[in-house]
């Protein structure tokens, strides 16, 4: 199987995509990335479907081998990403030769890094999804956090993509110790008494040192509930805040639970979600009310913006030249072209065989 | 209807409450709504997800708006009573009770002063309500376990319990779907396997179906084992009668 070797597994590296769907009713949680804007982003970069499994690193990054050349892209917190130990761009496509190694040396920002790689990860699609759901423990790699020695196939593997100097977005700045996290109120903020809920809006929140995937512990003033943190149990969604009779906040994250019995006084907007997956504990956090319009326009604005972006990065413009013709054609026919030291390409089209050299803008014809 | 309520749960899902307390009645209204939704074939929405008190919807807001949805949602209630609503199944689990199977079989007995073969035949005497599926992948929340077999949980909790275990913890009754720790007390255990995330429907209940316990000797016990681990067997599935 060619594509990558783990060389190191580093402290939590998973395989996700944007969850298993479909599942819920069952108990099964919908797992996926935690920062699904870096994780789209790189897939968008590397000209994959944004919704295609990437892998996730957490804080401290593992060692990747690559076996097989593939167009990748880092994207999320800035975790020092090498390649043969030289730094590797981020928010950028790079092509990668087999024998390089991608590495991780330290946290500069924020705290989980998003590898993409084109043409997608081959693992099995279970119940619908590639992401790995460490407490089912199915999905993804055999259900589990990646290791030393594991081996992924590329499903299909890029060595040309469109657009090429294109590829690179300005990174995300996670630089931020304290932000604002925009919410919408409900399900069950009636259950709160007014001054509850100003203090919940007014307040600065630490993150605790119990953040994991599940969910993202804080400390601060006390949220006054009406009548207690108890309910008859009903569903949550990604980023429900929810506040047990304590009266502290916990956000839920990518693992949480598919339901449970404690009050929600608003849920963090999808836009900011990244933002709070990039956190670390002792960071601190302002909650801002926002209606669910605003909520849904931004969401939707975001969305738009990512298919501009990818219907930009996959335009073609109509051949100049016969070189350009069998450089598309090479293209989109992978595994009759290869790539040699010397930077040029065999390619075969139509069973005439050509030496393709991209940077000189040159073919020529070998007679077989 | 006019106590439903549509809460904002984020902006990719809406709660539907249909009240605030567990019983069938709501338990009925929220299956009921679950198919009326299920046979709308709304475009945008993810998936459903039955609780005691309410049905979460899960909707992409580039496809439908909160707005738009709720709006759907009412024209649907208004029209609920004209929605063939199938009766809802009974699924009867088989369970060897007690001996290794069910350690605490003689603790539930002792403790409600009743004879083991009063437990069993106690457990097996009702249809259970799946009221919804969570904690864990194929964990079933079951009403209507009769006070009589009551009994509280152990006091230090097991490090593992095999799946397919079915328990008693207080006025509750519940079947372990995979191995796992807790502190329920053992009265028996299933061959089924209520979680295989290697069978094409890899949870076997869900919410709104009924469960019946039929007690099983030892040989047939292991005969659907044995059918279960080669994917013959076919669970005994009728309707339940209209009360």
């Amino acid at each position: 199987m060619m594509g990558i070797k783990i060389a190191s597994g580093g402290f939590l590296t998973t395989i996700q995509d944007m969850g298993r769907f479909g599942y819920q009713e069952t108990g099964m949680s919908v797992s996926g990335v935690m920062d699904q804007r870096s994780a789209s982003l790189a897939n968008i970069l590397v000209g994959n479907e944004e919704t295609e499994a990437v892998i996730e690193v957490t804080m401290m990054g593992p060692m990747i081998e690559f076996t097989k050349d593939n167009f990748v892209a880092v994207t999320g917190g800035d975790l020092g990403a090498k390649l043969d130990g030289k730094p590797m761009p981020r928010y950028e496509a790079v092509l990668v030769r087999a024998g390089q190694t991608l590495s991780f040396a330290g946290m500069f920002s924020g705290s989980r890094a998003y590898v993409a790689f084109a043409g997608g990860l081959a693992v099995p699609v279970i119940m619908g999804s590639k992401s790995t759901n460490l407490k089912s423990k199915l999905g993804g790699y055999e259900g589990r956090k990646l290791g030393t020695g594991d081996e992924i196939g590329f499903t299909a593997p890029r060595t040309w993509l469109p657009n090429q100097n294109k590829r690179k977005l300005e990174p995300e700045d996670f630089s931020a110790k304290e932000l604002t996290l925009r919410v919408v109120m409900g399900p069950q903020d009636d259950c709160f008494t007014e001054k509850g809920i100003h203090t919940f809006l007014h307040s600065t929140y630490t993150i605790s040192n119990e953040y994991d995937r599940m969910g993202c512990r804080m400390q601060g003033n006390i949220i006054e509930h009406k009548d207690g943190g108890d309910i008859i149990t009903d569903g949550i969604s990604f980023g429900a805040v929810q506040v047990p009779s304590h009266g502290n906040p916990i956000v839920m994250m990518a693992d949480h639970q598919t339901t449970g019995g404690y009050t929600k006084i608003a849920n963090v907007i999808s836009v900011d979600l990244p933002k709070l997956a990039q956190c670390m504990p002792g960071f601190r956090i302002h909650f801002e009310k926002v209606s669910i319009e605003q909520a849904q326009t931004l969401y939707c604005t975001q969305k738009e913006e990512w298919r501009a972006l990818q219907n930009a990065l996959a335009a073609q413009a109509e051949p100049a030249s016969d070189l350009q013709a069998v450089a598309v054609a090479a293209a989109s026919n992978e595994d009759r072209l290869s790539w040699s030291p010397q930077g040029t390409y065999r390619v075969v089209v139509n069973g005439e065989e050509f030496i393709v050299d991209l940077e000189r803008e040159s073919v020529c014809f070998r007679p077989s | 209807m006019n106590d439903v309520r549509y809460l904002v749960s984020g902006d990719c899902a809406v709660c539907v409450e249909f009240g605030n307390e567990i019983s069938p009645e709501i338990n009925r209204r929220i299956c009921a709504f679950k198919i009326a939704v299920e046979n709308a074939q709304i475009e945008g929405i993810v998936e459903t997800v039955p609780t005691y008190r309410s049905l979460l919807v899960v909707y992409q807001p580039e496809i439908i708006r909160f707005g738009e949805l709720t709006k759907t949602f009412d024209s649907l209630m208004d029209s609920m009573d004209q929605i063939p609503i199938p009766p809802p199944s009974v699924v009867e689990i088989p369970v060897l009770y007690g001996g290794e199977m069910g350690p605490d079989i003689e603790t539930v007995a002792s403790h409600n002063g009743k004879t083991v073969e009063e437990v069993i035949k106690i457990h097996t005497s009702g249809e259970y309500l799946i009221y919804m599926l969570g904690f864990i992948a194929g964990f079933p929340y079951l009403g209507g376990m009769s006070k009589e077999i009551a009994t509280p949980r152990l006091k230090s909790p097991r490090v593992k319990i095999e799946g397919g275990s079915v328990g008693i913890a207080g006025e509750q009754t519940g079947i372990y779907p995979v191995a796992s720790p807790g502190g329920w007390q053992l009265i028996g255990r299933t061959p089924l396997k209520l979680y295989d995330s290697e069978r094409e429907k890899p949870v076997l209940l869900s919410a709104g179906q009924y469960i019946k316990f039929c007690p099983v000797t030892e040989d047939e016990y292991k005969k659907i084992e044995k059918q279960v681990a080669e994917g013959t067997y076919r669970c005994v599935t009728y309707d339940k009668e209209v009360e």
